[in-house]
């Protein structure tokens, strides 16, 4: 049985995304416990957890036709969203042979590959692709290698090159990103491009993850959830289009809150390469509406209880201040205070209407 | 590329290059092909001997595109610790063997404008991997084999004698970098994989030389070598074992039913690190910063020993 994809939906202008029953249960919400903070909380990417998003190295849902499209629209005004620099072509290779054996592997219903040698033939059912190529001649494909799988696939990328013992963002494909710009940041160390993230410095947790990472095997990839929230269920909040999105911040009222605040999740994934010896950094995005997540109880408890006791720089850092409140006075009456169980998951096999 | 657990793979073929060295094929175990190794890459291969079991490191010499097999050249060395006697001797083709994700700490680097491969002797391996895939990348580079003049004939073998950029040099005495190494154009790096007097002579003759030290590469081939026995205590099982002359801490943990985390088995890659409670770590590794080396509170299982009598882990 393949994915049933919900091929119209749009992430801008009518905003008509939605995510199924199905697409709400499976989502990967990102609270374990009731308060929130920085930490280094990756983990070993092995197939399988707490979330249905963690079965395999990539994820695809039901919104890849229509993420995919969106895609190809803001790449279409701005081609800079993607760039890789020269010496990362063979991390370019390694990037279209990870993203293609898996897909192929673990969908096998939309995606195949078959390899002859470096003859490669790729089909993408779900995009009507029929590719013929040959591995690590790039004059063969329509456009790098990068781009043309990362086109083919949900959420962003970015390539790290390791060098000096450090890691330097040499590449992406940055569409669908909360607030940060490829163009600005490519070249930066790891530091470097954490530098506006609050409080974490001082915590270490740059300088631990950084040696962790450093010594990131090939085979053996990590991932870290990682959230914010976005006003419509809008992909593209870049500072490249801020006049597009940013005000929208200032109309959420208590009439619409429910319909326009949406929870946007990141599963981040960091997977060695082998040729290069260069880090993919896979930033897929998930997005839910407040009122989606009403319909789980242990969610709505929860993202109540993790909003009240945010530390005011990281509600300012991602956004929050001006609408959080809001969000707390929603929730509060659906909050009886009862002890929930951690972890992430819904607690629940299907949906109700909501609280009221 | 998720890789869970070992890869199992069957000995497909064992070819004599020399008196002393022979070069092992592996075949998946099954209907699966290998993953991606890197250029410069390593397996972990566990040898079930009779007595004992060894996991032993050895230089993949087959380049990333090839997935229907891997191979390693390994010499029979003497004293052995075991490994390489059993690889020569016991092993035959057909029989199973485990093999580890390969896992790469001697990587090409991305943005070296030229690149410069010293071998001596087995540790030519690294670079069998490498040239295939810096010749596919149109890369600038030399390769430089030294070697005893009585193995130079073996080399020239594995290396081929056609192009005009790999040097083999039989030699009797020590070495010397220099002319390799000085009017180098800028940008150019520079990869050892060898004895130990050999990786520290070559990068003793670059850092005289004014070179970068990001421009200096090592593949730690040495193997550990022992030293004075102590005792492992484990805190959190309560296990209390010995670890012998001849043995690492993280064989001695093995050998003792622990699975204890490890990867490269050569001080690099950091995984074996376990936390100190009491004792005084002799530090072997190239993974902790200085400051951890003074602090004594964490050690390199795979190399690292004790100055004291007693150690005790968090474990």
């Amino acid at each position: 049985m393949g994915i049933p994809f919900k091929t119209d939906e749009t992430f801008r202008g009518d905003f008509s995304y939605r995510n199924s029953d199905a697409g709400v249960l499976r989502f990967p919400f990102p609270f374990g416990e009731d308060t929130y903070m920085y930490s280094v909380n990756i983990e070993p990417h092995v197939r399988g957890g707490p979330s249905p998003v963690f079965e395999h190295p990539f994820d695809v849902d039901e919104h890849y036709v229509a993420e995919c499209r969106e895609r190809a629209l803001v790449l279409q005004n701005d081609p800079k969203r993607c760039q890789v620099l020269p010496h990362m072509m063979p991390a370019q290779w390694d990037t279209l042979e990870l993203i293609m054996e898996s897909l192929a592997g673990d969908y096998p219903e939309h995606f195949s590959l078959t390899r002859n040698g470096a003859n490669w033939h790729w089909i993408n059912r779900p995009l009507n692709i029929d590719q013929r190529f040959v591995f690590g001649d790039a004059a063969t494909l329509p456009c790098e290698p990068f781009e043309y799988i990362t086109r083919q696939a949900q959420g962003d990328f970015t390539l790290q090159d390791q060098r000096d013992d450090n890691l330097y963002v040499d590449g992406g494909m940055v569409t669908t990103q909360a607030d940060w710009s490829l163009e600005f940041d490519i070249g930066m160390t790891f530091h470097e491009w954490h530098g506006p993230v609050p409080l974490a410095h001082n915590l270490g947790v740059f300088d631990r993850a950084l040696r962790y990472l450093l010594r990131l095997q090939y085979g053996h990839p990590v991932r870290r959830l990682n959230w914010t929230m976005t006003i419509n269920p809008r992909l593209d909040t870049s500072p490249e289009n801020y006049p597009d999105w940013g005000p929208d911040r200032t109309t959420v009222t208590p009439d619409n809150v429910a319909q326009k605040v949406h929870l946007r999740v990141e599963l981040q994934t960091l997977f060695r390469l082998p040729r290069s010896n260069a880090i993919l950094f896979g930033i897929r995005c998930y997005l839910i509406s407040l009122q989606d997540i009403e319909r789980v109880e242990k969610w709505r408890k929860r993202l109540h209880r993790v909003l009240k006791t945010l530390p005011p720089e990281l509600a300012d850092y991602k956004g929050l201040t001006r609408y959080r409140d809001t969000i707390i006075q929603r929730l509060a009456p659906m909050d009886d205070g009862t002890p929930l169980s951690p972890g992430i998951g819904p607690d629940q096999t299907a949906l109700g209407t909501g609280a009221r | 590329m998720i890789i869970t657990g070992s890869l199992p793979a069957r000995v497909a073929g064992i070819d004599s290059i020399s008196p002393t060295l022979k070069r092992f094929r592996f075949e998946p175990d099954g209907p699966a092909e290998f993953p991606t190794a890197a250029p410069g890459a390593h397996v972990l291969v566990t040898l079930r001997g009779p007595e004992r079991v060894w996991k032993n490191a050895y230089s993949l010499v087959t380049p990333p595109e090839e997935r229907g097999h891997y191979a390693i050249i390994v010499r029979r060395v003497e004293p052995s610790r075991g490994g390489s006697h059993f690889l020569h001797d016991v092993l035959r083709s057909g029989d199973r063997v485990e093999l580890s994700a390969p896992a790469s700490l001697f990587p090409i680097a991305s943005l070296a404008r030229k690149h410069i491969l010293i071998g001596g002797g087995i540790g030519i391996t690294p670079f069998l991997s490498y040239l295939p895939v810096l010749k596919a990348r149109g890369a600038v580079f030399e390769l430089h084999q030294f070697c005893a003049i009585s193995e130079a004939e073996t080399f020239r073998g594995l290396l081929g004698t056609d192009d005009p950029r790999v040097h083999v040099h039989g030699t009797g005495g020590r070495p010397v970098f220099e002319p390799i190494l000085a009017d180098q154009p800028l940008g150019t790096h520079v990869y050892t994989c060898g004895p130990e007097g050999l990786m520290r002579a070559v990068a003793e003759t670059a850092k005289g030389l004014g070179w970068p030290a990001n421009a200096v590469h090592q593949e730690s081939f040495a193997g550990a070598a022992g030293g004075r026995p102590f005792i492992v205590h484990l805190a959190r099982s309560g296990q209390t074992i010995l670890v012998e002359e001849s043995q690492t801490l993280l064989e001695a943990l093995e050998g003792a039913g622990i699975e204890a985390p490890c990867l490269c088995r050569g001080g690099a890659c950091g995984v074996c690190l376990l936390p100190v409670l009491d004792g005084e770590p002799e530090h072997r590794d190239h993974v902790l910063s200085e400051q951890e080396r003074a602090e004594g509170k964490i050690i390199a299982t795979c190399l690292s020993r004790a100055k004291s009598d007693r150690l005790t882990l968090d474990y």
